[in-house]
């Protein structure tokens, strides 16, 4: 199982790309932290969640 | 007559205990955007006696800023950085302000941040946000971070809060209430998930980590 801002899903095997491309993140707003590390956006692609990962998904809204 | 320097240091020692103002004086601050957020940091942050801010923002006043921004209406048409300095000045004189009329990108980002010891993200739009967030985590490891997401509208003010999302990025405000929603900022919302970022600088400087 993978952690994923506070909630358990089964998704271990597919890149963060999918993932959010999947769950409608607009990937412009976001910032991710996997296990405590800022994941790059040019390894979106690349990066696979893997079993047992912490993934901390920020999804910027306006206003300031 | 206007106290002296050493006068209004003297009193600022007294409040906060030496020890503590010597940590808030030794310290610079970077806040990126001079909106709602921005403007309300700065202050909170400079009345409280921080040794440097340097203040960014590329834009002018508008006479729509003036609900929730720390601007008078005398100062319309400045430079934000312009009347955030005066402003400053006038409440604060002892914190050293440092000032850039630019638009951040992640082009440009180190060149004006690598002064600061914590970085406030205080901007407006979420694909800003997102961008110093990302630039700053990934190419700056040494700095704090403590953005905000998530204060439009007249929703409870139970709901702003801060949380650590990891060891040096924390991020304040609901999470949720976008402007973009035909909810407006108001002043108080907007200024209580200031005073979140600017009490967690605060707390960063003290050595409190913890949220």
């Amino acid at each position: 199982m993978v952690k994923i801002n506070g909630e358990f899903l089964d998704i271990a095997g597919k890149t963060i790309s999918e993932y959010l491309i999947e769950t409608k993140y607009d990937i412009k707003r976001v910032a991710i932290e996997r296990n405590g590390d800022i994941v790059p956006k040019a390894e979106y692609e690349q990066t696979v969640i893997a079993d047992g990962d912490c993934i901390e998904i920020v999804n910027f809204v306006g206003g300031g | 007559m206007s106290p002296s320097k050493e006068e209004l240091i003297k009193a600022l020692c007294d409040r906060h205990g030496k020890e503590l103002q010597d940590k808030f004086s030794g310290t610079t601050v970077a806040v990126c955007g001079l909106g709602g957020l921005g403007s309300n940091i700065a202050l909170s942050l400079a009345r409280a006696g921080i040794g440097k801010l340097i203040l960014i923002d590329f834009d002018r006043v508008d006479i729509s800023n003036l609900n929730r921004q720390q601007y008078k209406v005398c100062q319309t048409g400045k430079y934000k950085t312009d009347a955030l300095r005066e402003n400053l000045s006038e409440v604060a004189p002892c914190t050293d302000i440092e000032t850039y009329t630019v638009k951040l990108s992640e082009n440009n980002l180190d060149k004006y941040l690598k002064g600061a010891d914590i970085v406030c993200e205080a901007f407006d739009r979420a694909e800003e946000k997102a961008m110093l967030t990302n630039t700053v985590l990934e190419k700056m490891p040494d700095k704090y971070l403590v953005a905000a997401s998530g204060m439009a509208g007249l929703g409870s003010v139970n709901s702003i809060k801060t949380r650590r999302i990891s060891d040096k990025f924390y991020l304040c405000g609901d999470g949720e209430s976008d402007i973009c929603e035909g909810i407006g900022l108001l002043s108080t919302r907007v200024m209580l998930c200031a005073a979140h970022q600017a009490h967690t600088v605060l707390r960063i400087i003290s050595g409190e980590y913890n949220v």
